[in-house]
């Protein structure tokens, strides 16, 4: 203890120890609000993260410690022929899934948005398929694209039209996948288009129709202008979450065959089942995460970039 | 009501032949979106109800000839599907708990205390939504297997869904953006009443936050219910498992009657539809809101 006089109203030398002190009382409050938090992230999101890439440069076996193998596992799967089959048809999923469930939802709901009645009814119809679970969709189509006696071919048969294998057809098979794909999923876009439209300020049709532009002038040079930011934002979404397909391949084609087989597939195979090898699997993975993540930044660019305009 | 319009106006709609169209366009939108969405599902209730003669004719009929909703008691039974029902129930309430305390507490420091390094932490949390969840995959699968530092293997508790699932950054973003409105003369005036911070949040801020939580709570019990990959990879022991691994597994045995798998899809479905129709306001309301996936 000094004996320095007392001195009231403390002098700045002696009140910032004080403030610095309740500043970290008030940070160790902070973060022992954010420890949950910040413990589940470290372990299921920033650990596995940087896991994943050592994984795909080490062997794994539940025996001994990893080893370093370098780029063995990544030549592996380059050397593996269903590798460029899943890329490929991953590819070709995506592609097909746009045309129906990109392209589709948008003129359905500039349509649903021209009605004057039964608004909430259209709204929640389309959205119902994306309430359900998407293992009861693929087990219910399953059954509508039974060759035999499923409802498709039912009503094709019924209308005289030729039938099709359609899930067990090579060339057909793509397209069951992306058309289960697209009917469970397709409410949210149409949702988000329909959203979208109605934040189009009416004058703006009323000044092309004063200039004489015709319904489908008004679509071009009017609603499509103000759509470009959610066709944007909805291209990237949807590159993103069609490239991840899983399920419909998985219930509907299993894990073997090669005219639908998808990297996600792949990756489950390689880790799961036929080769247990979760070096194959990481390796695989890393490069799925490359190629979505050109897509993310883009889409996240895009919406940084609206957040300042706005 | 100021008069809204679109391509058309509704003056346009009204006149003439414009009218005439408009009401057959209407018809026929109405009709395809019962026949697309609506219908499928009908067939699958009257799929499950039907006698399992009867649903295997190649000529199908389109109301059953006669109705058997005992089936829903043998699926329940026979199949397990209760078991498998609620287990898939109290993940999605224990996901639901997880998640709010995890987040809440989370989105209110990062909102409110401000800790040093708050927005480095946010900016952490916020780039994991730039991951897609497929590259975690198999990391996180081992992780779950052998936590690290505990040394736990958690595959087929509950935590494996649970504790994944509250690294939500969507959650602690949507949160934080709501707290971040709660005025802090609000929270200083009861500081000064002696309130601490764990009081404050419990009795100022979350009753102020009712419908930010709603969403919160509304997403996350619907993604517990829908999700399917990774319940698939963490729960391999059959009793533990959520309704949709376990209808896919016994689906492909091929020894289940049709009729009780038809009726196990019509019971993991139902509270989903449930769920929609009592909050679809608030649900397409959050999909729009949030413009990203939720």
């Amino acid at each position: 203890m000094s004996d320095t006089p007392h001195v009231t109203g403390a002098s700045p030398r002696a009140r910032r120890p004080a403030r610095r002190r309740r500043r970290a009382a008030d940070n160790g409050l902070a973060y022992g609000f954010l420890t949950p938090a910040i413990s589940c992230f470290a372990l299921f999101s920033w650990y596995p993260l940087v896991r994943g890439v050592i994984l795909s440069f080490q062997q794994v076996n539940f025996v001994s410690d990893p080893e370093w193998v370098g780029f063995a596992n990544f030549s592996a799967i380059f050397h593996d022929p269903l590798f460029w089959t899943a890329w490929w048809n991953t590819v070709k999923f995506t592609g097909i899934a746009l045309a129906f469930g990109y392209v589709v939802p948008f003129f359905l709901a500039v349509v649903v948005n021209e009605m004057r009645h039964l608004k909430g009814y259209f709204r929640v119809a389309v959205y119902l398929p994306v309430m359900l679970p998407p293992l009861v969709v693929v087990l219910l189509w399953q059954y509508f694209y039974d060759p035999g006696n499923g409802l498709f071919n039912t009503v094709l048969r019924g209308l005289h039209l030729p039938e099709s294998q359609w899930t067990q057809s090579p060339r057909m098979a793509m397209v069951s996948l992306v058309l289960v794909s697209t009917w469970a999923n397709m409410g949210t876009a149409t949702i988000m288009y329909l959203a979208a439209l109605q934040n189009i300020p009416g004058e703006l049709y009323e000044a092309a129709e004063l200039e004489g532009a015709n319904v489908w002038q008004r679509l071009w040079y009017v609603t499509i202008p103000h759509m470009r930011f959610i066709l944007a934002v909805l291209l990237m979404l949807q590159i993103v979450a069609t490239m991840q397909v899983f399920i419909e391949p998985f219930q509907l084609t299993g894990t073997t065959n090669p005219d639908t087989i998808t990297v996600m597939v792949l990756i489950y195979r390689y880790a799961f089942t036929v080769n247990h090898d979760f070096g194959m699997a990481a390796a695989m993975s890393v490069l799925l995460f490359v190629v979505l993540g050109a897509f993310s930044m883009a889409y996240i660019r895009l919406i940084s970039r609206e957040g300042t305009r706005a | 009501m100021s008069e809204t319009r679109s391509l058309f106006s509704d003056a346009q709609l009204r006149r003439g032949r414009a009218r005439w169209v408009y009401f057959v366009v209407l018809t026929l939108l109405t009709l395809l979106f019962a026949a697309a969405f609506l219908f499928p599902m009908y067939w699958m209730v009257i799929g499950s109800l039907k006698e399992p003669a009867e649903l295997a004719r190649p000529i199908p009929t389109w109301i059953p000839e006669s109705f058997h909703p005992e089936v829903y008691v043998q699926a329940w039974n026979e199949l397990n599907i209760g078991r498998f029902f609620l287990n898939t129930a109290f993940y999605a309430f224990g996901a639901w708990l997880v998640q709010l305390v995890v987040d809440v507490t989370a989105a209110y420091a990062l909102s409110k205390l401000r800790p040093v390094l708050g927005n480095v932490v946010l900016g952490a949390m916020l780039s994991t939504l730039l991951l897609p969840t497929a590259a975690l995959l198999v990391p996180a699968y081992l992780t779950i297997s052998d936590v690290p530092l505990l040394h736990v293997n958690l595959l087929d508790t509950p935590w494996a869904l649970w504790l994944p699932s509250a690294a939500n950054a969507f959650n602690i973003y949507i949160l934080k953006q709501f707290f971040d409105q709660i005025p802090d003369e609000l929270l200083d005036a009861a500081r000064m009443d002696g309130a601490g911070s764990l009081r404050i949040l419990v009795s100022i801020v979350l009753p102020l936050s009712r419908p930010v939580l709603a969403v919160v709570s509304i997403f996350a019990v619907i993604a517990m219910w829908k999700d399917f990959l990774w319940p698939l990879l963490v729960l391999q022991e059959p009793r533990t498992q959520t309704l949709s691994v376990a209808l896919s597994r016994l689906s492909a045995t091929g020894r289940v009657p049709l009729t009780e798998v038809m009726a196990g899809l019509v019971i993991a479905s139902v509270p989903m539809i449930a769920a929609f129709l009592v909050f679809q306001r608030s649900i397409l309301k959050g999909l729009t809101a949030g413009g990203l996936k939720g």
